[in-house]
C-alpha cells in the first residue's frame, strides 16, 4: 500500500541534488517566471534547517541583504531550482540554527569544517 | 423512479497522501486513490427494476469468503467474485454491459471534479467540543472544572426534560462522509491510480466510492 506511494515519491525526487546540512553556505538557483519570460534567480546563505522526509523534505536559506535578515523555505526535491551548489561546510552542533537570527556581523558568522 | 443526470462511478481503496507538483511548480496535496480491477456486476433497467443503476463491483476477494447468494450473483454474471458492490445511479446504464471492465483511465480524466464518499475514522466517545464545535466554559473567572462541558441543555420545569436530538456527547466518526467536488489531479493508467486533489473522507486502506460531482453536472447544463 505504502509502495505505490513511495514509488510515485521516488519518481518526482530529484538526483541531481547535492547533500547539505545546516550550517552549509549554499547557491541556490531559482526559476523565476515574469509573464512569458523566465530568468534565473541567486539566492546564497547559510542552511538554518532541513527538515521533514520524502518529497516533502524541505530546507531554509538565510542570507542578510541590505541589513535585513531574509530566509526562504525550499522543497528540496522542487523543479523551480537550475541548480543548488554548495559554496562552503559549516562547523555546528545543532540541527537547527535558529539563534543565527539573533547574531549579527561577525557573531553570526560559521566556522568552517574540515574533515579529517 | 428513473434518475436523469449521467454519473460515471468508480471504486477505490484509499492508499493514503503524498504531494506532487502541478504546471507552475506549485505544491499540490494529493490523495492517492488505488481503482483497479472495477467491473460492471450488474445493470438496473426501469423497466426490469423500475430504477436504473450500474452495479460496480471491486476488490479481491477468496471464492470461499463469498457466501452462496453473491456467489451466485457473480456466477450470473460471469465475473470472478469481488469484495464490494456498489449501484450507481445513473440515465446511462443501458449503455454498461454486464462483465464489462472499468478502467479508472476511460472514466476520469485530470481536472475533472468528482464527489468522494468513505468512512470517515472512528474518534471513539467524544466530547461536544470535538463532536459538535461547542465553545466549551471559560478557562478562567471561577470556571470550576467545567472547562469543556457543554453547559445548560434546556430550561427547568417547561418544558421539564430535555429535547429529542439535543447535542450530546457520544460516538464520533465512523459515518458515511462525502467530500463534494474533489478535482482529479491525474489518473495513472497503467498503475489503475487515481491521484485526488486534497483530502477525502477514511482511513488508509479504506474503500472510497468516486462519482461525477452531483453540483458541478447541474449548474452545466
Amino acid at each position: 500500500m505504502t509502495n505505490v506511494i513511495n514509488q510515485l515519491e521516488q519518481a518526482l525526487k530529484r538526483d541531481d541534488v547535492p547533500a547539505f546540512r545546516a550550517g552549509d553556505t549554499i547557491k541556490v538557483q531559482v526559476k523565476v517566471v515574469e509573464g512569458s519570460r523566465s530568468r534565473v534567480q541567486l539566492f546564497q546563505g547559510v542552511v538554518l534547517r532541513v527538515q521533514g522526509s520524502g518529497v516533502g523534505r524541505t530546507f531554509t536559506v538565510r542570507k542578510v541583504s541590505f541589513g535585513v535578515g531574509v530566509e526562504r523555505t525550499f522543497p528540496l526535491h522542487s523543479p523551480i531550482f537550475e541548480s543548488i551548489e554548495v559554496v562552503t561546510r559549516g562547523d555546528v552542533r545543532r540541527a537547527k540554527l535558529y539563534y543565527l537570527r539573533n547574531l549579527r556581523g561577525k557573531a553570526a558568522k560559521i566556522k568552517e569544517r574540515r574533515d579529517i | 423512479m428513473t434518475f436523469e443526470r449521467n454519473v460515471k462511478g468508480l471504486l477505490g481503496t484509499k492508499l493514503g497522501m503524498t504531494q506532487t507538483w502541478d504546471e507552475n511548480n506549485r505544491i499540490v496535496p494529493v490523495t492517492v486513490i488505488a481503482a483497479t480491477t472495477n467491473v460492471v456486476a450488474g445493470v438496473r433497467t426501469p423497466d426490469s427494476d423500475g430504477y436504473n443503476a450500474v452495479q460496480v463491483a471491486y476488490g479481491e476477494i477468496e471464492a470461499r469468503k463469498v457466501t452462496k447468494p453473491q456467489a451466485g450473483q457473480f456466477a450470473k454474471a460471469g465475473i470472478t467474485p469481488r469484495r464490494h458492490v456498489v449501484e450507481i445511479r445513473t440515465a446511462d446504464a443501458s449503455t454498461y454491459t454486464v462483465g464489462q471492465e472499468l478502467v479508472a483511465a476511460d472514466i476520469f480524466a485530470a481536472g475533472e471534479e468528482i464527489d468522494v464518499t468513505g468512512t470517515s475514522k472512528g474518534k471513539g466517545f467524544a466530547g461536544v467540543m470535538k463532536r459538535h464545535g461547542f465553545h466549551g466554559v471559560g478557562a478562567s473567572h471561577g470556571a470550576h472544572r467545567n472547562h469543556r462541558k457543554p453547559g445548560s441543555i434546556g430550561a427547568c420545569a417547561t418544558p421539564g426534560r430535555v429535547f429529542k436530538g439535543t447535542r450530546m456527547a457520544g460516538r464520533m466518526g465512523g459515518d458515511t462522509v462525502t467530500t463534494q467536488n474533489v478535482t482529479v489531479h491525474a489518473v495513472d493508467a497503467e498503475k489503475g491510480l487515481v491521484l485526488l486533489k486534497g483530502a477525502v473522507p477514511g482511513p488508509k486502506g479504506s474503500l472510497v466510492v468516486l462519482r461525477s460531482a452531483a453540483k458541478k453536472q447541474e449548474a452545466s447544463k
